[in-house]
């Protein structure tokens, strides 16, 4: 495990992280949410927990991303927090 | 109430960062999570099911009850979900739109008054219409059958490779939500009704606790692949090996219906008429 | 001091995993909207399961699938040069499981707009209080 990707995929999991609760656009939340469950997928992968980031890349930033997309659109958009 | 969220979170934060003094050093082989029962299936795998993915042996085989209540725990979420959102009887909407579709011209039916019918040159379209993007549906059309292919692969392949069940049925159920999306929601009705779905889901169900019931009515205990040997006509080990595939297929197959019947209800909250 | 360092290097990545649990225990409590609630949710158990994949790491070991050559090397199978399949089973269920759990907390909360017409925990609390 190369420290420096590490490193960096750590620190982009942490800023989305933080991101997908600040914005206030759901939409953007949903969409900020995917990307966090993709970084996650590639820290996975660089520990070596290859069926996990499988599954988490699949259910996680596709099915988790639509679901969300889905449940703003018959709900309301904005937020006020 | 942001503040003292903000000092519960710092307290609990604290107790855990302190709690982590005590663990053993990142990496080390000779942890206390990798050193009594773990070796033992990494050593004894391809011996006695001979199937190399270790994850997919122990998933399948050697803990099979608990991937068992995980397939019923899906299940559950799918019936759940119809339980709560669905609604059967038919409500009239408050206006409709159709298209006639040689002169272009968009009719606004309003209720009470009975709609033309779907007919060559009439189309239902959606009151939030998206405009027709022949780009994103052809690309669609393209691309969803080849992601059915790979899902079956991965599928049949999870003896070998990173993959199984679940990774291959989330990607046949995305596969149909991607042409839910690009098309019509109603078109992907006429294609997989939520009759269909909804018996999918049990059937995948059906196929796991029937392969269990299987291996008692063969005489050894539940869920044990080795009696299997006798239907098939192979030794026990890849009697186990078949067993896993079974069970796999199973978990698959209720997966990707959920999965499909989660997005019908959402998209459309409960009254399947217009979605996404 | 260099021992101090040391200590830290080798635990920084547990305390990244902590604070990432406590992001989404803060948006979980502090937030009033449902739907950035339920996202809180979903980074919470992320985290957990981050966390339990990274107590099955072995240095210098290969993903947990047996290299399958010839007759001679299964006799050469060392535990200690495959990680550890054991967290990774329990975490793919605990996955499906948090997928599941996401679908039926969405339709609450579109059952839940569609009646209260809003989706602020404290319009919503008021208008209970109304009842």
């Amino acid at each position: 495990m190369i420290w420096q990707i590490e490193l960096v995929v750590l620190l982009m999991v942490v800023i989305c992280g933080i991101g997908a609760i600040m914005v206030k656009d759901l939409l953007g939340a949903a969409i900020l949410f995917g990307a966090y469950s993709f970084m996650m997928c590639l820290l996975w992968a660089i520990m070596g927990a290859v069926d996990v980031a499988f599954t988490e890349a699949s259910v996680g930033a596709g099915i988790s991303t639509v679901l969300f997309v889905a449940a703003v659109f018959r709900t309301s958009r904005r937020t006020k927090d | 109430m942001k503040t003292r969220a903000l000092i519960i979170v710092f307290l609990f934060g604290g107790l855990l960062i302190y709690c982590t003094l005590d663990f053993p050093t990142w990496g080390d082989p000779l942890a206390p999570a990798s050193k009594h029962v773990s070796p033992r299936y990494i050593e004894r795998t391809v011996e006695e099911t001979s199937v190399p993915n270790t994850v997919t042996a122990v998933l399948a085989d050697y803990r099979s009850y608990d991937t068992m209540f995980e397939t019923i725990v899906i299940f559950s979420a799918g019936v759940a979900c119809l339980f709560l959102l669905r609604i059967f009887r038919r409500i009239e909407p408050e206006t409709q739109l159709y298209r006639h579709i040689p002169s272009g011209i968009t009719l606004r039916i309003a209720k009470g008054v009975k709609p033309p019918r779907e007919s060559r040159e009439f189309e239902r379209i959606d009151l939030m219409w998206v405009p027709h993007d022949l780009i994103v549906q052809t690309i669609a059309r393209l691309i969803v059958p080849f992601s059915q292919i790979f899902a079956l692969y991965v599928i049949a392949h999870g003896h070998y490779s990173p993959g199984g069940g679940f990774q291959g049925g989330v990607i046949l159920g995305a596969s149909i939500i991607l042409f839910a999306i690009s098309h019509n929601l109603r078109s992907s009705f006429t294609r997989i009704s939520e009759k269909l779905a909804v018996i999918l889901c049990g059937l995948g169900v059906f196929i796991y606790a029937g392969t269990g019931a299987l291996s008692i009515i063969l005489g050894s205990n539940y869920l044990d692949y080795g009696a299997l040997s006798r239907v098939f006509g192979v030794d026990a080990v890849t009697a186990r090996s078949h067993g896993i595939l079974i069970v796999e297929i199973g978990v698959g197959i209720c997966v990707m219906a959920v999965m499909v019947h989660l997005y019908y209800n959402l998209a459309s909250a409960g009254r399947h008429d217009e979605g996404l | 001091m260099s021992e101090l360092t040391s200590m830290i290097m080798s635990k920084l990545n547990y305390w990244v995993y902590i604070v990432l649990m406590m992001v989404g225990l803060y948006a979980m409590i502090a937030k009033k909207n449902l739907v950035k609630k339920i996202i809180g949710m979903n980074i919470l158990q992320t985290a957990v399961i981050l966390f339990f994949i990274s107590v099955g790491v072995k240095k210098d070991a290969t993903i947990p699938i047996i290299i399958h050559g010839g007759a001679a090397e299964s006799h050469a199978l060392q535990a200690a040069n495959y990680m550890n399949p054991l967290p990774h089973v329990l975490m793919l269920t605990a996955i499906v499981v948090a997928v599941a759990t996401l679908g039926v907390a969405l339709a609450l909360v579109i059952k839940v707009y569609q009646k209260y017409e809003t989706l602020d925990e404290d319009e919503i609390l008021a208008r209970l209080e109304d009842e």
